[in-house]
């Protein structure tokens, strides 16, 4: 009897040591992810409250004794070295990530719209040749896109910039709106058809409105692409119309630039894209939930 | 569109590296093995530790608790941010006065390594910031699959006795392995033209032994202005790339197929 009554009570007792140990368990891994996500963060911080010039150094405090926001200010007047046009390359990745969003989702809402839609019959084919150029890094392609660009007259031209990002942000557009279509269903294209209804007129008034979650995620996608390259901006563009996101990577083996700028430029640059992610977060969840289950 | 993006750069890239003496060249270079070498390291290792521990991930953070659901935001925060910048402060963090080892030799009295003047310690360094930066998409992901997975599934695995280690090998995981597969394809394809991460933390160094295709083929190119070659180098590496994107897109339509 007694037995039979210690027995759950014993299996209760391990039931419960396991819960804590598991609760105890994924406290430190959240605290692991949380150090390992924000030690470069903080290290830029680190580096752009200090008010002394180029010193990147750690030097034993884990905040600067006296922070300082001279790094920022410098920034904003434009006062540093080498960041005179801060607010003009600011202005030119903002240009070329804009232009690129919109060219991508047009182009990219267009073709996936034909592709699904139209009952083309070579349609898959085009899908599978844009989907092909991922077997060739971007990277790979810059030595001949940079040549081009020059024969085209292109060169030191955000337009050149804006071509590379919108043709490799295309591929991965089409394969998410493509796969999002799939939810849409075809009685809807059909009875507009029957109304009367263009081709035209089914893509803006059924087409667009519907895939909106999957065209914020193109779109998002598309903006982080351009926003954040480094390659294509740095050869394609002279130093005066770079994007921000190359200026930091150019000076990078000059350890006297005024480092505590540079880290406060990056900071500033980094915020705009991360600040729309988490506004938009709900669509990027809802519609990459779509796309890996349509996969 | 396609054509005059994709197709004519890459007929250029072919018609510039179209010289047999070429690719002879770049093989007598002694540069090149250890740069075939560290490609497939930093795309076997980067992709593979990270896809698995992305899907390790994605299982804690779909534990019910509030701050499980905050600390996701923070987690996709390499994510957001942009490359350049952030491996620029890799870079900083991981000189020899850096962040890292001064909280090295804070905490443990050691002193850490010149991180950057050993092949193997700064190509390393190159994987991790590499996972530091794509580990969160990829965990995204899998969690967004995750959370599809219908509840009874694991209620009727509970109750035939799968729990722990044994639900994850046995359900979770074969419900995820076309995704999974899929994913890495994808991300191997995206890795191997990875220029940011190797040329913005270890910049190639230490005397250019940890250059991958991608900056290798850049540094031939602008730096010793030799672009056919730098055109073969980056070319070299497509009778791997190719079979790749086929496997990629013929498991793409069967998958399509299945549903």
């Amino acid at each position: 009897m007694s037995v039979a009554l210690a027995l759950p009570q014993r299996a209760r007792r391990r039931y419960r040591l396991r819960r804590v140990l598991t609760e105890a368990g994924s406290v430190i891994l959240g605290i692991v992810i949380l150090i390992w996500s924000l030690t470069p963060v903080y290290n830029m911080f680190l580096i752009a409250l200090d008010p002394e010039e180029g010193e990147i150094e750690f030097d034993g405090n884990l905040w600067p004794p006296e922070p300082s926001l001279e790094g920022f200010r410098a920034v904003v007047t434009q006062e540093a070295r080498y960041l005179e046009n801060f607010w003009h390359q600011f202005g030119n990745s903002l240009f070329i990530g804009l232009v690129t969003v919109l060219l991508t989702v047009l182009i990219g809402s267009l073709a996936s719209f034909a592709v699904s839609r139209m009952r083309l019959s070579k349609g898959s084919l085009l899908a599978n040749a844009a989907l092909l150029t991922y077997a060739i890094p971007a990277s790979f392609l810059i030595v001949p896109y940079f040549r081009i660009m020059h024969s085209y007259g292109l060169s030191d031209n955000p337009w050149a910039v804006i071509a590379a990002q919108v043709t490799f942000a295309t591929p991965f557009a089409i394969l998410i709106l493509q796969l999002y279509a799939r939810l849409i269903p075809f009685e809807l294209d059909d009875a507009a058809r029957v109304d009367g209804a263009s081709a035209a007129q089914v893509y803006l008034r059924i087409y667009l409105p519907l895939m909106t979650p999957a065209l914020a995620v193109v779109a998002i996608y598309a903006l982080l692409l351009a926003w954040n390259d480094y390659l294509y901006p740095s050869v394609l563009l002279a130093v005066r119309n770079m994007t921000v996101a190359v200026t930091q990577g150019q000076l990078f083996s000059d350890t006297d630039a005024p480092w505590n700028a540079m880290m406060a430029a990056a900071i500033i640059y980094v915020v705009p894209p991360i600040a729309l992610l988490f506004v938009l977060r709900r669509y990027v969840g809802a519609s990459l939930t779509t796309a890996t289950i349509s996969i | 569109m396609f054509l005059v993006f994709v197709v004519y750069p890459f007929g250029y890239a072919l018609w510039m590296a179209r010289k047999p003496s070429l690719y002879a060249e770049l093989i007598s270079d002694p540069s090149y093995l250890p740069t075939v070498v560290n490609t497939l390291l930093f795309v076997g290792l980067g992709v593979n530790v990270k896809m698995f521990l992305a899907l390790l991930l994605s299982g804690f953070f779909l534990r019910p608790r509030w701050w499980i659901r905050a600390l996701l935001a923070v987690f996709i925060l390499p994510w957001a941010m942009a490359a350049a910048q952030a491996c620029v402060s890799f870079h900083w963090m991981l000189q020899e006065e850096g962040l890292v080892n001064g909280v090295l030799s804070a905490l443990f009295g050691i002193n850490g390594p010149v991180w950057f003047n050993d092949r193997w310690l700064a190509l390393g360094s190159n994987i991790i910031v590499y996972i530091w930066k794509w580990m969160p998409f990829w965990t995204v992901i899998f969690f967004a699959a995750r959370m599809k997975v219908p509840r009874d599934i694991y209620d009727s695995a509970e109750v035939d006795g799968a729990t722990g280690t044994r639900r994850f090998v046995h359900v979770t995981f074969p419900l995820l392995a076309n995704l999974y597969l899929l994913c890495t394809l994808l991300s191997t394809l995206w890795t191997v033209g990875d220029f940011t991460t190797v040329y913005l933390v270890s910049g190639g160094g230490p005397a250019g032994l940890t250059h991958v295709l991608a900056t290798l083929g850049f540094h031939y190119a602008f730096d010793t202005a030799r672009p056919a070659l730098g055109v073969a180098a980056a070319l070299s590496a497509l009778p791997v790339l190719i079979p790749v994107a086929i496997v990629l897109m013929r498991r793409l339509k069967t998958s399509e197929v299945e549903l």
